[in-house]
């Protein structure tokens, strides 16, 4: 896994309630991601492009267990960078594939704008803008694997364990 | 080198001697528990075959009653998995409503030594069992229902040991306050309580200390076992348990005491409480609108017990509102025994079924625009009790219990000595 395009900069301890807020909580999940930052960061969702990756601060994703990770995929957000994940919401990434990579050091190396190349398999990030290179905390391969494979759903609707999607 | 409580507990059920910070460990999942928000349109999925229902608890309390039709078309799904399946321990609207992790400390479903999840953050709240307790996403607890294992990745802890006695007016919300204030998030990391404080204090009151580990991103927070806590749990579980007690050389990140007669009223200032705790002086004044008290975090017997000392005999301010939720239907019936619920309820307190509640604001006490809150629940995140705009302040029950009787931010010294 190796994604490379421009960033954007979220700081320390972004919440789960501002991802998926209880405004978009019960909401269709296909509707719930033009809440994401609604409330610190009101029309970031129709500035940010497809592809594009998130460098956030320490502590991201501190928070509830709601499914915020999928809102963050379903933008179509390459990955996520940020030097610390809460360790639920990095559940939240794996399970619902969306490549979640924790690197110290990553908020204070990049700048709004500038291109990033994450690549998961060397645990490396590279501020491409800057010629910069950091060294993550490398995903187990086992999570890799489940990440690569869609995430747990496809996996348990293949062996035949939950019904497939209505 | 030894191992730490939640070292032991996962190297145990890893079927390994040994595990240390770093590791990916694949674990046998003991305890299931599933609430009405896995059953939600737009998260379940039909599960075809589970491990053991025996191992599986359903739980209906972040909308109980219902309060929508989507709300009740998931307790409808629910029902009708714990009838495909089986499953005996369920608790429906009713007699054994409540928040999960309330009805884990009311019927001791988190026993010591074992591993239990649940698609809610605060699930760690079994930690204070001795348990490797954990908050996962849906997808996780619908692979440990059907498989029996989950993966969990081992971190370093973090040992707090709790020194003397809290005075009256402060209570282990504000040693959480206190210890999010200084130290700020564990991301990554595990927590384990002990010290000699800890037998002055009753199971609730740890509880919130495990309860609130989420809000430190901590990945299991764990409190040495004792005889009180043994007890707790023996006498409302009779299923078998082997307690675990870290070894004397376990390796811990940093150990840091926290000397609970020396802490005073806290708050935590709105949008988070990350490094954002002050004294209540810092916050006195404040005009609110809504006094908050409930949640698993502090919803428990000694929380209604703590703001009817308060609150008896006089009334809460005009313009304030004040609502109280019992975390269990159980703990709401014991109140009432106990004369609690009367003497809110004389005083002006909204009192309502044992639910998530406000504090998630989901129902029964959701904040408008630009209105100041004071809650003691779990969260004060921005748009968390509902308009983006509100600011809620986060204290004790006894801090929200004095500030809706003045309708301002009030320091419960006031009140007790």
């Amino acid at each position: 896994m190796k994604f490379k395009a421009r960033v954007w900069k979220f700081g320390d301890n972004i919440n789960t309630d501002l991802i998926l807020p209880i405004q978009a909580f019960y909401l269709p999940a296909a509707e719930q991601p033009k809440y994401v930052f609604h409330a610190n960061r009101p029309g970031w969702v129709d500035q940010m492009k497809p592809g594009d990756i998130i460098i956030g601060g320490k502590n991201f994703g501190m928070g509830s267990s709601r499914p915020a990770a999928r809102s963050l995929k379903n933008l179509g957000i390459a990955c996520l960078v940020a030097p610390s994940i809460n360790g639920l919401f990095f559940r939240n990434c794996v399970n619902f594939a969306f490549p979640a990579l924790e690197c110290p050091g990553a908020d204070e190396a990049f700048e709004e704008g500038d291109v990033a190349e994450v690549d998961f398999e060397s645990a490396t990030v590279k501020n491409v803008t800057r010629n910069a290179t950091l060294k993550g905390r490398a995903m187990p391969p086992k999570l890799m694997e489940l990440v690569k494979a869609g995430g747990i759903y496809p996996l348990l609707e293949k062996e035949g364990l939950i019904a497939p999607r209505a | 080198m030894g191992m730490t409580i939640a070292e032991k507990i996962l190297a145990k059920k890893s079927g390994q001697k040994k595990v240390a910070p770093g590791d990916l460990v694949t674990v046998e999942v003991d305890t299931v528990v599933m609430i009405d928000n896995s059953f939600i349109a737009s998260r379940w999925r039909e599960i075809q075959k589970v491990r053991d229902p025996a191992r599986i608890v359903v739980v209906f309390d972040h909308r109980a009653p219902a309060s929508t039709e989507d709300a009740a078309a998931a307790h409808r799904t629910g029902r009708r998995f714990v009838a495909k399946f089986g499953i005996k321990r369920f608790h429906d609207v009713g007699y054994d409503q409540g928040i999960s992790h309330q009805l884990v400390a009311d019927h001791g479903y988190a026993l010591p030594g074992t591993i239990l999840v649940c698609s809610d953050s605060h699930t760690c709240s079994g930690g204070v069992f001795n348990c490797i307790a954990r908050g996962v996403g849906e997808p996780d607890v619908v692979y440990s229902a059907i498989k029996g294992e989950t993966w969990f990745r081992v971190g370093e802890t973090v040992r707090y040991e709790l020194d003397g006695k809290l005075t009256p007016a402060v209570t282990t919300k504000d040693a959480f306050l206190q210890i999010a204030g200084k130290h700020g998030d564990h991301a990554t990391q595990n927590i384990e309580w002990g010290g000699s404080g800890v037998a002055g204090l009753s199971i609730a009151a740890r509880k919130t200390l495990t309860t609130m580990s989420a809000e430190l991103s901590a990945e299991f927070s764990t409190f040495e076992p004792d005889t009180a806590m043994l007890e707790w749990v023996r006498a409302r579980n009779p299923a078998p348990f082997e307690p675990v007690y870290p070894d004397k050389d376990a390796k811990y990140l940093e150990t840091r005491k926290v000397d609970l007669a020396a802490l005073e009223p806290l708050v935590a200032f709105p949008d988070t409480v990350i490094e954002n705790s002050r004294p209540v002086g810092a916050a006195a004044g404040t005009r609110i609108d809504q006094a908050f008290i409930g949640s698993c975090a502090n919803g428990t017997m000694d929380d209604l017990e703590l703001a009817a000392r308060i609150l008896r005999g006089k009334r809460v301010a005009p313009g304030v509102r004040l609502i109280v939720t019992p975390g269990s239907q159980n703990v709401f019936r014991e109140a009432t025994r106990a004369g609690l619920v009367g003497a809110l309820v004389e005083a002006g307190a909204v009192v309502t079924p044992a639910t998530c509640g406000a504090c998630g604001g989901g129902h029964l006490g959701i904040l408008g625009p630009n209105e100041t809150c004071i809650t003691a629940s779990t969260r004060n995140f921005k748009g968390r009790m509902g308009d983006s705009s509100a600011k809620i302040f986060m204290g004790s029950p006894a801090t929200v219990a004095a500030s809706a009787i003045r309708g301002v931010i009030t320091d419960p010294r006031e009140f007790l000595q």
